[in-house]
């Protein structure tokens, strides 16, 4: 007699199969979470954003360089703001980028593992210093002492934007630094080997293959970076000054879109206001620049990164 | 009047041997920290012929053969003791830059690592850094190297094309042509096959036999069957366990012709290996 065989689960496994549907449900939950509060905070912006626009004219706000919201009459001109926010970007970029990807390099492909494990942890704390405390560095000590000291063109006042970008580069150091090292320690070893084997030196090695295949996480580290000086606000609002100014010279003081939302945020804006409104546009801005940034990045890494896997 | 013959003709052979004679390894030991992982390896490649190291796992096999082309420098804490001369010329020695050890005696790993570059890149990769610029000239050695590593016609039409994207005999293969572009004199194989199906393998075998007059093989196998196909010498290392610390240190058994070593081996240990008593 052939025992009768039943392939239903049985009441342990049909419990477990619960347990599964429900922290399935639970996680799921959670990622919905994320995505809607991004989506919310989207809508939040682009609502008054869009009234915004309908008092002032779309052209005038691009176009114009006079940023007077919050005066009477009133001037909308975005121009010198984004270009403050240029500014500091750039200078902490032209910081970051090099400082950071030597140290990466020097971490990954030159540092004995002792070394690696003593400087990497520091590297990732330093990440974590708040803003604030980079800010008063810039106004206090990086101000006074190195940039009005050394910067040829014209006086140097109490603010400067050049201040602001090299202490925002000084933030972001570490995240290039540490993020661009993890890019390149997961580039598989044996092709280190290959190419050792083939008589190269480290810097060839460095160069011409961990570089190459780690590119998109290095691309990636720069991007992050980027935008986070990009958006940087605290340092950019006690170091870079209050005035939005259109200048080429990076010693005077300038105003920066965050740093404009920082200051105007904690001033007493009538709710609804056009001077309230443009807070909001000038953060979709913000929001369109960072984006931008992302979408031209997944390119270039598209185009030029190397997959070993 | 015959022994002497004999005894001159004997010398004669001697002589012819030690000029052909590439790499000399002499009470070479290694070291990873306090580890000694292999020891007393004394031993002759010679030039034109296909060497193979086998024995069992740990035996020390890969260890000696990364000794051959400083490959050990990379690993922290790896130190070599007794010496590996490359026509007399100390590879350890003050006057020995790994580089240049590395570029005129090659590797081939175990599993293909072809970098993720296009299949004309790899190639030229080791020109590039030996400082040829010219693209006509990379070109020749390019389609050269992978004439030689029997690659050209699967490849020539697409040498654009990510290295990544071919199957892993070829990719062996490209890294054969890879290694080859710099014309090494000694090309050594880790376990080059080890990855590759039966197929690929015996492209690989074949490959082998068509490059060894122009470039000398040291190959390590766990396949003793492949080291009796291909190789002319075979070293047979095996594993001595340390009665007081319980590690285990490789050693030489015995060097010999591969003919010998698969018929008559000297020692008792290498006949229980051949004839699948242990290991």
């Amino acid at each position: 007699m052939i025992p009768e065989i039943s392939l239903q689960p049985s009441v342990g496994v049909r419990r477990r199969m619960l347990v599964e549907r429900v922290i399935k449900g639970v996680l799921a939950a959670m990622a919905g979470v994320t995505v809607v509060t991004s989506v919310l905070i989207v809508v939040a912006l682009v609502r008054p954003a869009i009234s915004f626009f309908g008092d002032v004219n779309f052209l005038e706000f691009i176009g114009g360089v006079d940023w007077k919201p919050l005066f009477k009459p009133p001037h909308f001109g975005v121009w010198s703001i984004f270009v403050g926010s240029l500014w500091v970007g750039s200078i902490a970029l032209v910081v970051a980028i090099p400082l950071g990807l030597g140290a990466a390099f020097f971490l990954s492909e030159y540092a004995s593992p002792r070394v690696r494990s003593i400087v990497k942890p520091v590297l990732e704390v330093l990440a974590g210093i708040p803003t604030v405390v980079f800010g008063f560095f810039a106004l206090n000590f990086v101000n006074p002492n190195l940039v009005a000291k050394l910067w040829p063109v014209g006086d140097v006042g109490t603010y400067s934007v050049l201040a602001a970008g090299l202490v925002t580069g000084i933030m972001i150091l570490p995240t290039v630094a540490s993020l661009a090292e993890d890019a390149m320690a997961s580039v598989p070893d044996a092709l280190r080997q290959g190419a050792y084997a083939l008589g190269s030196n480290r810097r060839e090695v460095s160069t011409s293959v961990v570089f190459p295949a780690a590119l998109s996480g290095i691309v990636a580290a720069v991007v992050l970076a980027a935008s986070r000086a990009i958006g940087e606000t605290t340092i950019a609002l006690l170091a870079a000054g209050s005035k939005a100014q259109l200048s080429g010279n990076p010693g005077e003081e300038g105003q920066t879109m965050a740093g404009f939302i920082g200051f105007a945020g904690i001033g007493d804006q009538a709710t609804g206001s056009t001077g309230y409104q443009s807070i909001f546009a000038v953060g979709a801005l913000l929001f369109v620049v960072t984006m931008l940034l992302n979408i031209a990045s997944i390119r270039v890494v598209r185009r030029f990164r190397e997959v070993y896997e | 009047m015959e022994t002497q013959d004999l005894e001159q003709n004997s010398t004669e052979q001697e002589t012819k041997i030690s000029d052909n004679v590439v790499l000399t390894a002499t009470d070479l030991a290694v070291f990873y920290g306090d580890f000694r992982a292999v020891r007393d390896v004394n031993l002759e490649i010679r030039r034109g012929e296909i060497t193979a190291f086998i024995g069992p796992s740990g035996c020390g096999k890969s260890t000696v053969l990364r000794c051959f082309n400083r490959m050990n420098d990379l690993i922290a804490g790896a130190r070599v003791e007794g010496s590996v001369k490359y026509h007399g010329i100390d590879l350890y020695g003050d006057q020995a830059d790994a580089g240049e050890v590395r570029r005129r005696i090659g590797m081939v790993f175990q599993r293909p690592n072809p970098f993720p570059k296009s299949i004309y890149d790899n190639v030229a990769y080791g020109p590039r850094v030996n400082g040829v610029r010219k693209k006509s000239e990379l070109d020749a050695i390019v389609e050269k190297s992978l004439v030689g590593a029997a690659l050209w016609d699967e490849v020539k039409d697409r040498l654009d094309a990510s290295a990544m994207g071919i199957s892993g005999g070829q990719q062996q293969r490209l890294c054969i042509a890879r290694s080859i572009a710099i014309e090494p004199e000694i090309l050594l194989m880790d376990e080059p096959c080890s990855a590759l199906d039966p197929i690929a393998t015996a492209r690989i075998e074949d490959l082998m036999q068509e490059i060894k007059q122009q470039y000398t093989i040291v190959i390590v196998t766990h396949n003793m069957q492949q080291a009796g196909r291909v190789s002319d010498s075979t070293g047979f290392f095996t594993t001595e366990v340390n009665s007081e610390s319980d590690r285990r240190t490789g050693v030489l058994v015995e060097f010999n012709s591969t003919q010998k070593i698969f018929s008559r081996p000297d020692d008792s240990r290498t006949e229980a290996y051949i004839t699948g008593r242990f290991g």
